[in-house]
């Protein structure tokens, strides 16, 4: 009995959820391989240097929003059906979540791929970030609304799950999987409230021309309240995969079940008030503030250092199970020939080297060398783009057969997958760090300018350009790797009578081990929100003070 | 609880690792004096209407003996003063920068230095640096401000302090 024999009604929502997510990350992924292809100036004939940013804005909100959300919809859903050993306490309420999530998807990739159909009245050339005022169609700000709405839904029916499994085990410890999903919500409802109000109070009554300026700063730092925030939204999953999963999939068991909840935890209170951040390059904050999500930022470091223990230690003692010995050499016993296993660890390889530059990205006066370079898209193509994407995918070799009840189709192919994402990334990502360092600014679709050339610190442009290129080619190659893996396994020709893996070992140490206040989901609420409001109150209470709209600024549609 | 005795050193030494990172910050804000932009004492102004500001006329102005203030306005898709004639300064002095912009949010990066910033409407980004040696550097919007953003870029030229022409100066 598989998951899908257990959990039929649970099973249909986290295919369909899957479905959309692997959409997004066809389309998604096409666009930046016309972007890497564009701003390198290697070829431009799919799209007008105009159309650029059309294409940059689908990649972004595609990408980051879509794929990521879905997908995490689906982790998160299987997660909880399995640790509360429940189905959806109403289909009709699970259905209608996930309905709003899927047509607030759909009035945003309307409104963005608008913009490439010429002689439309609807466009969305905002970017990921829309700051205004930059103005996009209605259908943009309203579907990015339902999109969090819908998400919000999501999460409160994994709430009245843990409550009716509350109900039945009042002295239990709530199970791992669960517990991350619960204090990743958590998280998310926090932080996502800023990008909210953001879009309901300012945005779409501007988008309809019921006020006619809006105040540029305030909607920036609210967008920048959720911004940093939902970088851990798309992060923990990949850190619920990591510690609950990938520790099976190396041949051994979980290091520690309490430290995982403590890590948790960290992220619950540290995501939301660091969201400064990405603003230390702005006006009209003060520097005091800017310190704050410094220390705040770098402390937040600690959990991602402690997961990287105990998830390599995880690996260790797997693979000294498979009979794995010394110092280093313990890793060629890993399973390295298996995919899903393949794809997490070469995802928490390149995890480190983005957490690294994220350092930077952090260190307040050091981010001034590379705020807004192409060093931020190497760095975050690391993060999400690695860490998340490629243990998203490589899960899915794992999850897939468990939905299905088939085993996994093309197995060579989905082998060499997230080797050819490795491979493509470093090749991309490096280069993006130093263009950076050589001053080329990201999100523009023609880096070159005329009068003056950058120095870079070493290398050459052209190199770097073709790595990006040939970088983000090999990169979509993996793509369709994938997607051809997961097209034939999904689909319904021929069954399996051996045995799916599905199994998760019990951690060696459990959380029988901890003391229970670290279930106690209030109180570490209440403290996430407390420092919440000494990071933003003042702030926000200057921006708002001179008037919600003030100082003006005239629409620009785009 | 327990944690094992080799958690124990990995979390202390990270917990190393954050301090030290921020001491270098700290020791490069404090000692170094490498600033960021930030709330200073200006008021928000109303891009709208730069007219009844200092912006109304952008140009470099003398504020000490060796000190001056270059007022610049970012605009869809030009820096002024930088795009089409180069915006000239002396070196190995101190220069405060005060820019603006009346319609969307532009970045502003001299390429190759840590002079980056985001200019906001409404707004005032002021930062001040000093450029030690002639030199010619690029000038680059780096925040997307519409369809022909990837135009906007201009020159700054750093001359020595003896070939400054001060009657290029505007007068407060």
């Amino acid at each position: 009995m598989t998951f899908v024999d257990r959990y039929p009604k649970s099973t249909r929502i986290i295919k369909a959820a899957f479905a959309v997510a692997f959409g997004a990350l066809a389309i998604g992924g096409f666009f930046g391989l016309i972007q890497a292809l564009h701003r390198t100036d290697v070829f431009r004939g799919f799209i007008s240097s105009v159309q650029y940013y059309d294409v940059l804005t689908g990649h972004g909100v595609l990408l980051a929003l879509v794929f990521t959300t879905f997908f995490i919809l689906g982790l998160f859903q299987w997660g909880v059906s399995r640790s509360f050993d429940r189905e959806p306490e109403n289909m009709t309420f699970t259905w209608f979540w996930y309905g709003m999530t899927l047509v607030g998807t759909l009035m945003t990739t309307v409104a963005i791929l608008g913009g490439l159909i010429p002689n439309s009245s609807i466009s969305a050339a905002v970017l990921y970030t829309f700051y205004p005022p930059l103005q996009a169609h209605p259908l943009f700000y309203i579907g990015a609304a339902l999109l969090v709405v819908g998400s919000w839904l999501a999460g409160a029916d994994w709430f009245w799950s843990y409550r009716k499994w509350r109900a039945e085990h009042p002295e239990a410890r709530i199970p791992l999987q669960a517990y991350m999903t619960i204090f990743t919500m958590l998280m998310w409802y926090i932080c996502s409230l800023g990008v909210a109000l953001e879009v309901v109070v300012l945005l779409i009554p501007w988008s309809m021309g019921w006020v006619t300026k809006i105040d540029p700063l305030l909607p920036r730092t609210l967008f920048w309240y959720f911004g940093h925030a939902v970088v851990y939204f798309w992060l923990l999953p990949a850190y619920f995969v990591w510690y609950t999963i990938l520790p099976k999939l190396s041949g051994g068991r979980l290091f520690s079940d309490p430290l995982a909840r403590i890590v948790f935890i960290f992220f619950l209170l540290l995501s939301t008030p660091i969201g400064y951040h990405h603003q230390y390059a702005d006006p009209g904050i003060s520097i005091g503030y800017k310190m704050w999500a410094l220390i705040a930022t770098l402390v937040i470091l600690l959990p991602s250092l402690m997961t990287a223990f105990t998830v390599i230690s995880s690996m260790e003692h797997g693979a000294r199970q498979r009979g794995g010995s010394g110092y280093f050499a313990w890793m060629g016993a890993l399973p390295w020939d298996r995919p899903a296993f393949a794809g997490c660890a070469l995802a928490g390889i390149m995890f480190a080297a983005g957490g690294f530059s994220g350092m930077i990205n952090a260190s307040l006066n050091i981010d001034m060398l590379i705020h807004n370079t192409a060093w931020i898209p190497g760095h975050f193509h690391l993060t999400v783009g690695t860490a998340s994407a490629l243990t998203f995918m490589a899960i899915t070799y794992w999850l897939l057969p468990q939905l299905t009840g088939r085993a996994l189709k093309f197995k060579k192919l989905a082998l060499a997958q997230p080797y050819l994402w490795f491979i493509g990334m470093t090749l991309m990502s490096n280069a993006l760090h130093r263009q950076g360092l050589a001053g080329v600014p990201r999100r523009t679709a023609e880096p070159q300018y005329s009068g003056f050339s950058y120095d870079p610190p070493f290398g050459t442009m052209a190199e770097m350009d073709w790595q990006v290129a040939i970088g983000g080619t090999i990169l979509f190659i993996a793509l369709l790797a994938f997607l051809a893996v997961i097209g034939a396994s999904w689909s319904k020709s021929e069954t399996t009578e051996a045995a799916i893996d599905d199994t998760i070992p019990p951690p060696l140490s459990g959380p029988e081990h901890s003391p229970k206040i670290l279930d106690n989901i209030g109180l570490w609420t209440a403290v996430a929100v407390v420092l919440v409001i000494i990071a933003y109150t003042v702030p926000l209470y200057e921006m708002v003070a001179d008037g919600l709209f003030s100082p003006g600024a005239f629409p620009s549609p785009m | 609880m327990h944690i094992h005795k080799f958690e124990k050193i990995w979390i202390g030494a990270s917990l190393g690792l954050i301090a030290a990172f921020i001491g270098i910050v700290l020791f490069g804000f404090t000692v170094l004096e490498m600033k960021v932009p930030g709330l200073e004492n200006e008021k928000t102004i109303d891009p709208t209407n730069l007219a009844a500001t200092p912006f109304a006329d952008p140009g470099i102005r003398k504020v000490g003996p060796n000190h001056y203030e270059v007022y610049m306005v970012a605009r869809q898709f030009l820096f002024m003063p930088g795009t089409g004639i180069p915006l000239t300064l002396p070196a190995d002095t101190r220069i405060t920068f005060r820019v603006t912009s009346p319609d969307v949010l532009h970045g502003l990066e001299v390429v190759g230095t840590n002079l980056n910033a985001t200019v906001i409407p409404g707004q005032i980004t002021t930062f001040t640096t000093i450029f030690p040696e002639p030199k010619s550097y690029g000038l680059i919007c780096h925040e997307y401000c519409g369809p022909a953003h990837h135009t906007m870029a201009g020159m700054i030229n750093i001359v020595p302090k003896s070939e400054f022409d001060e009657s290029t100066l505007v007068s407060p």
